[in-house]
């Protein structure tokens, strides 16, 4: 990202906005002039058919495809949590790979799809959401942060961009999760799992789940929810992140190895398999 | 060969061999069963390990079956490994034009007890070895991890470690194979079979 020349810094001096509040409507307003890439930074490739090109490339390049991401709302803040596999084909090419990004000590984002576009665009959005900050004297709800991003995705809709993410944070009347995803689609929600072990994730998670939970049960649903889709899931597997947003910000309450995680949950062997005689074959 | 998924090894001793494979049965992405054993036994001193599309696995492991029991009963004894090896060549190459997704790995002991493993493709073509054969959606992985570990002469003990290694590393860079491994030693005076727990993702 090129800034040419000085860097516009009026924003920062006391009687260069009115401290109106704003909704979080505004945050439209003006999304590609506050931090974020002007489409022209990025260089075109010389064909004809931009949409179908980029589309075909990416697929070529991209890693990470299948992965296990989940977050909920209760009344206890919201719980992310992730798994930590990135594989390019049948090949895991990691197993330890962050998906949960920090855009700031109140924001979590999580990644699903395209490694590098979900991190290089959340990076945006912490900047965006920055400048916000220094602009109207206040933090950035959820909502806005979740439609600066959104806003982004749209002005890069059909160029092959790949991301699935949630967006989780607090606001001041309580917790919030958005799913937002590379058709710049944006959905408030109190529950979401995104990725290739999503509708195994889901099932744990739909069985467990109560409004009234402690911290400690949704901690652990979130961690036996990925855990189950790792075990089901050939694309999603390596370790179990989970974290914990309240007012205070976001807080990392765990990572398990999934290896060491089996045989916790399973001490007996696996419940799925029959013990048979190996020599009966 | 990665519709179901899988990763079969087999490896060669001094008097002994070993055969190994995963324990994982898939439909794509999704796991169907954790204990789907790709080691069938021929006779004593005679394994074929299967990898490839679980249905064509199957129908070949019951036609080896049926081609070993007919034998049996015209000769009066078991196959040598490079008969039998050739007759699964012989029944890969029939389908030709339209063949059975299964790439079999052989491991057995001859009548001198010496060790002989061949791999094959889906339409027979042998290739044997005199150190290891591998198998599977991950045979590249598994491929790197035997080149390291694999050394010539191993007594029954040294193998079944080395081939265990093996199988469990490689498969853990690979989506679709895992979940556990089965290891067959087949040494003169008997087989030792073993199962192995492995990560469960």
């Amino acid at each position: 990202m090129a800034f040419s020349g000085k860097m516009d810094l009026r924003c920062l001096s006391e009687d260069y906005y009115s401290p109106d509040v704003l909704s979080d409507d505004d945050a439209m307003l003006d999304s590609r002039e506050v931090g974020g890439a002007p489409m022209a930074s990025f260089p075109l490739p010389a064909v004809d058919d931009i949409d179908t090109f980029t589309s075909e490339v990416t697929n070529l390049v991209k890693p990470n495809h299948g992965t296990t991401t989940l977050g909920f709302i209760f009344e206890g803040g919201v719980i992310i949590a992730v798994d930590s596999r990135a594989s390019m084909g049948p090949y895991i090419s990691s197993q330890t790979v962050k998906k949960v990004i920090e855009i700031n000590p109140f924001l979590l984002g999580t990644m699903a799809g395209g490694a590098a576009d979900c991190q290089f665009w959340q990076r945006n959005l912490g900047v965006q959401c920055r400048l916000f900050e220094l602009k109207h004297k206040r933090r950035i709800t959820v909502g806005a942060a979740s439609k600066l991003l959104a806003n982004t995705l749209f002005s890069y809709r059909g160029m092959g961009l790949s991301m699935g993410t949630m967006v989780a944070g607090w606001d001041p009347d309580g917790p919030a999760l958005y799913y937002v995803d590379s058709d710049a689609q944006r959905i408030k929600g109190k529950r979401f799992s995104v990725g290739s072990g999503s509708l195994f994730a889901y099932g744990v998670l739909d069985t467990g789940y109560k409004w009234d939970m402690s911290v400690e049960e949704a901690c652990e649903l979130g961690r036996r929810a990925i855990y189950h889709a790792t075990f089901r899931d050939a694309y999603s597997g390596g370790t179990v992140s989970v974290y914990h947003v309240t007012e205070n910000g976001w807080r990392k309450v765990s990572g398990d190895d999934v290896g060491d995680l089996h045989y916790h949950y399973y001490p007996e062997g696996n419940p799925t398999t029959q013990v048979v005689d190996p020599l009966d074959v | 060969m990665s519709y179901n998924g899988g990763a079969v090894i087999a490896m060669t001793g001094k008097e002994c061999v070993a055969i190994a494979c995963d324990l994982r049965l898939g439909i794509q992405n999704q796991t169907i069963a954790t204990d789907y054993r790709k080691v069938f036994r021929v006779h004593d001193k005679l394994f074929v390990g299967l990898s490839g599309l679980a249905t064509d696995m199957q129908t070949l492991s019951q036609r080896f079956a049926f081609r070993h029991n007919l034998y049996k009963l015209r000769e009066e004894r078991n196959m040598k490994p490079t008969t039998f090896a050739n007759l699964v060549s012989h029944m890969l190459y029939e389908r030709r034009f339209g063949p059975y997704y299964a790439e079999p790995v052989i491991a057995g002991l001859d009548e001198n007890n010496q060790p002989y493993i061949t791999g094959m493709d889906l339409i027979g073509a042998m290739a044997p070895a005199s150190d290891f054969v591998v198998a599977g959606s991950s045979s590249e992985s598994l491929f790197g991890v035997c080149e390291s570990f694999w050394k010539p002469d191993m007594d029954a003990e040294t193998l079944f470690e080395t081939l265990g290694q093996c199988i469990l590393t490689g498969v853990n860079r690979d989506c679709l194979a895992g979940w556990g491994a089965a290891i067959y030693i087949i040494t003169p005076t008997g087989i030792t079979a073993k199962t192995l727990k492995g990560r469960q993702d």
